[in-house]
């Protein structure tokens, strides 16, 4: 490319990608199709918009609001990250979410009583092993059964609710009330509150470090090497010596693990409790946020912060101006949509590529 | 077990046939789509939108098969939108199909909200064919369905021969086995391409309202409930052999109609668990379908999910 020779040129090369020309195009597009919607239910689109962006970036409150469903959604999102990058397409994260959260509460509640960072510590860690034993399900599946991941993991969401269902109606419900939740966490086993007056806990530092880490492991680890080699080319890593399998459970594991940590902000966080609600859907818009992500923790985060101001900024729209309950995750989908659309545009593709090199046809596939 | 008489086979299989009909819709517009060498996973979104369309139509004229049109409508809408993207645009097939799931169900609940739980009296009913409908047991499975059920029991057959004796059908093949030799006969790859995903879509979108105008009358939030997503495992389990679907989703539909039968007949398990049936069912079938033997004999569609460019032909 020629040095740039004019001011537009300059500002073409350096200080404007396409890729972020695309994204903002994609939102505003997405914007407007959600005004259209908005004025189709009867109501000012410019006044909610204001109230949107009000409610969700224009106070101190509104803003741990959005931090708060950041979490999850960041969370959630660096672990697909970590799966797809090594080929994995496990979209389990909402099953996985779910299983870890009731884990969570399970330890809180039995540890009731004890010092509040090691309830916190065995909440952690059991949520992060429920999550990556249910993913681990998945995995078996696929490297013993070479069972499509995408869809067993799927199967398996709607059966970790079920089964969610099952425990907060029986086993595990609240001994003083019929409701389908666990009984409350003791203050020792919550998310201490970061800001006075405010929901926002320290999820949101989970969050970043996991990123963090996530970044360094992925970009300065061996490991992390690894796994984005057979996710790009699963055969030239087998043929460099790299234990392909080893490296796909790796990348079931953290993602469920990951999952089950969000599922564990949530309870310990939010809820204070396990619930049969505890997430809207966040282990599904994950997905796409670490697509439009570019599956890197850094960015997910951003994206992640992004989609919780317009979860937040709906919510709000939903409850001052009445409209349908269903308007922030819909605006979320639009605008989701139109990225993805605009993703397009720009050169990064992911490639899915089969895990392990196909059996060529004369009897070989014994040998997978 | 004294639950297990005669006449409750007779039921459970007049049951499956009657559950299975909307995955068999879903899962042979799916069978087409993928043929044709596109992976369509917006079958959910696709269905909700046509499950919808179908009861607020339906809802609003008193006439289900006006439902009935304006579901095939939504499910083409949809479905248009996935060709435009994976085959106009040549985007990743897998994750434009989820982001149409993800829309599709958004946006259903979201237009879907002043409908929900209205009781819907125009449905579908069931429609027994004189004659055929007092044969003992085979009467009752088969000659008292609904009108839905009829139109699945004439299309899967035609399907089946449209894919395998027809000239038009092998062209199909061609293009998910070896879009360039397709190219190279003078066939429109993504015009005809484009055009099965449409037409997937407009199936999924029937599927849907054979739940809300047939099985389910009524709209709910989320109402399909998983079925697109085993509807687009169903079709690898049938070999992509439109016949065969109609083995699974009939199969599937029987445990369904057996998990309802169960608990109503009070059988001590937990409601929980027999709702978990279809969804562990379809893992069973994908971990049986894609065993090496099996895929050997009943391999994929060798372009599928690949993008077509004449500029990459070798």
């Amino acid at each position: 490319m020629t040095a740039p020779s004019t001011a537009a040129d300059f500002v073409r090369a350096y200080l404007l990608p396409r890729s972020v020309l695309s994204g903002l195009a994609a939102v505003l597009l997405a914007f407007a199709v959600g005004a259209m919607l908005i004025a189709l239910a009867g109501r000012d689109p410019v006044a909610a918009y204001a109230t949107l962006f009000q409610a969700s970036l224009g106070s101190a409150n509104g803003l741990s609001e959005t931090a708060l469903r950041t979490v999850p959604l960041a969370l959630c999102g660096i672990g697909i990250a970590l799966a797809f990058r090594a080929g994995v397409f496990n979209t389990g994260a909402e099953g996985q979410l779910f299983i870890g959260g009731t884990a969570a509460a399970w330890v809180g509640l039995q540890l009731a009583g004890q010092p509040q960072a090691l309830v916190l510590t065995a909440m952690i860690i059991g949520a992060a092993i429920a999550g990556a034993a249910w993913s681990g399900i998945a995995a078996i599946l696929k490297l013993k059964f070479r069972a499509d991941e995408l869809i067993t993991t799927i199967m398996l969401n709607y059966i970790a609710i079920y089964l969610v269902g099952y425990l907060l109606h029986g086993p595990l419900q609240d001994p003083t009330s019929p409701l389908a939740q666990t009984a409350r966490l003791g203050a020792e086993a919550r998310l201490p509150v970061l800001l006075e007056g405010s929901r926002l806990n320290a999820g949101i530092i989970i969050a970043v470090v996991v990123a963090l880490v996530a970044q360094l492991y992925l970009w300065r680890a061996v490991d992390g090497f690894r796994l984005r080699a057979v996710g790009e080319n699963p055969r030239a890593a087998l043929n460099a010596g790299m234990n392909v399998k080893r490296i796909v459970w790796t990348a079931f594991l953290a993602c469920g693990a990951l999952a089950g940590l969000a599922g564990f902000t949530e309870v310990a966080g939010v809820q204070r409790r396990m619930i049969e609600n505890l997430s809207p859907g966040y282990g599904y818009t994950a997905i796409i946020v670490a697509w439009v992500g570019r599956l890197h923790p850094l960015g997910i985060t951003v994206v992640a912060f992004l989609l919780a101001g317009v979860l937040v900024g709906g919510d709000r729209i939903q409850m001052s101006m009445g409209l349908p309950a269903a308007i922030a995750p819909m605006l979320q989908g639009i605008i989701l949509f139109f990225l993805l659309g605009g993703e397009l545009l720009t050169r990064y593709r992911l490639v899915r590529t089969p895990i392990v090199p196909p059996a060529a046809g004369a009897g070989a596939g014994a040998g997978d | 077990m004294d639950v297990v008489t005669p006449a409750f086979v007779v039921s459970v299989l007049a049951a499956a046939i009657a559950y299975g009909t909307a995955i068999l819709f879903a899962s042979l517009g799916e069978v087409m789509t993928e043929r044709s060498g596109v992976l369509n996973l917006g079958v959910e979104g696709m269905m909700l939108m046509g499950a919808l369309a179908g009861a607020a139509i339906t809802l609003g004229s008193g006439n289900p098969w006006l439902g009935a049109l304006a579901a095939i409508g939504a499910g083409a809408a949809m479905g248009s939108i996935h060709a435009l993207l994976a085959v106009g645009l040549r985007a990743n097939q897998v994750v434009s199909g989820l982001a149409l799931t993800l829309f599709g169900t958004g946006l259903s609940a979201f237009l879907g909200q002043s409908i929900v739980g209205a009781p819907l009296r125009d449905d579908f009913g069931r429609l027994p064919v004189p004659g055929l409908e007092d044969i003992p047991a085979l009467g009752r499975i088969l000659f008292q369905q609904n009108a839905l059920v009829y139109i699945s029991f004439a299309l899967a057959p035609a399907l089946w021969f449209y894919v395998y004796k027809t000239r038009a059908g092998l062209r199909l093949r061609a293009l998910g086995e070896r879009p360039e030799a397709a190219d190279a006969m003078g066939v429109d790859v993504s015009r005809l391409r484009a055009a099965y995903t449409i037409f997937g879509g407009a199936l999924a979108g029937l599927g849907g309202a054979a739940i809300s105008l047939a099985t389910n009358p009524g709209w709910t939030e989320n109402i399909t409930a998983g079925r697109g997503w085993i509807a687009v495992a169903l079709v690898i389990f049938a070999g992509w052999n439109p016949a065969r679907a109609v083995l699974g989703a009939y199969l599937f539909g029987g445990v369904e109609a057996l998990g309802f039968r169960l608990q109503g007949a009070g059988v001590a398990v937990s409601p929980f668990f027999l709702n978990m049936l279809p969804y562990l069912f379809t893992i069973l079938v994908l971990v049986f379908a894609t065993r090496p033997s099996a895929r050997r004999k009943m391999g994929a569609p060798a372009a599928l999910g690949v993008p077509y460019q004449r500029e990459d032909r070798g």
